[in-house]
């Protein structure tokens, strides 16, 4: 996967989390999934189409999810509770929306789909053209995992090579 | 969270009323709890760009705060055609889509502002003043009104 996409999304994470968890987060790992997905709990997933397509997931444990979700709800939250799916979703939202705005003004043109939830524990393995791309962010509250899978999509790919970037 | 000096309207120093449009409750959440902290009034919520127009008015607020990517309708949508009924509307997109064409395209449609998330409460309280322009005051910090 090529860095000029997969950085835009790192950047984007760092800064929505920090500043939302109001504290510093870095980069434990960086890793290809190739043996497919594994969901470690609360996971949303936004799908992106245009340019480039494919997905992101941001993913936390449950018990991540429910500190993460108290912070910014400002209250204890019971585990049951929507507030925490729906949580991850504006932070999947923000990370993307944020990430999506960079890649647009550096001319890639992209639709964010709304966030899903996703409930497989099982994902779709990379493939020749698609490489997943699992980034793990050390915060205050524990550890955020966000899965990166894009690729150019062929128009895109063909614009590429016409133009020789 | 952080309390500002409370902006009140000018020409009665009510509470300014704020209708908020996000399909995210904790969105809606998060932004009810700024403009509370700002001592605004939470006259109506909606979580898409359809129910947003009946809301408007319905509820007739001093400003909308919009999201733009939603289901139904989507806020740049929803902004211009409550612009077109009420050409006086403050709308202030609030997205996380933040691109140029996206700015652009909602402040050509009739938007006053725009934020990007995630919303820092000290930028949304400039915009908001900004917005209001004459018709908002700031309270005093003695807490006299305006």
């Amino acid at each position: 996967m090529k860095m000029e996409l997969i950085q835009p999304f790192i950047n984007s994470a760092d800064a929505v989390l920090s500043q939302g968890l109001q504290g510093t987060t870095q980069v434990a790992s960086l890793s290809m999934e190739e043996e497919g997905y594994h969901r470690k709990g609360v996971a949303g997933m936004v799908a992106l189409s245009g340019d480039v397509e494919g997905r992101i997931v941001l993913d936390l444990d449950p018990q991540t999810a429910l500190r993460v979700a108290s912070h910014y709800a400002g209250a204890d939250l019971p585990e049951s509770d929507d507030l925490i799916k729906e949580t991850i979703f504006e932070l999947a939202n923000q990370v993307v929306g944020n990430a999506v705005s960079a890649l647009n003004d550096q001319g890639f043109h992209f639709r964010v789909h709304p966030p899903l939830l996703l409930t497989s524990n099982e994902g779709d393995k990379s493939s020749e053209d698609v490489e997943a791309l699992m980034i793990c962010f050390e915060t205050s509250l524990g550890n955020v995992f966000m899965n990166v899978a894009l690729r150019y999509n062929k128009r895109r790919m063909a614009d590429h090579a016409a133009t020789g970037k | 969270m952080e309390q500002f000096a409370a902006v009140k309207r000018s020409k009665d120093g009510q509470p300014v009323r704020y209708l908020i449009v996000d399909d995210s409750v904790f969105a809606r959440k998060n932004l009810a709890r700024m403009v509370e902290s700002f001592g605004g009034q939470v006259a109506g919520e909606a979580g898409d760009g359809l129910t947003a127009i009946s809301e408007f008015d319905r509820t007739h607020p001093d400003i909308v705060l919009m999201d733009i990517t939603m289901p139904q309708m989507e806020g740049i949508e929803a902004a211009e055609k409550i612009v077109q009924a009420h050409p006086e509307a403050r709308v202030v997109m609030v997205s996380s889509v933040g691109y140029q064409e996206n700015i652009v395209a909602a402040l050509q449609r009739g938007a006053r502002h725009f934020v990007q998330k995630p919303v820092k409460p000290e930028v949304l309280y400039e915009v908001i003043k900004y917005v209001l322009g004459e018709d908002g005051a700031v309270a005093n910090a003695a807490g006299a009104g305006i």
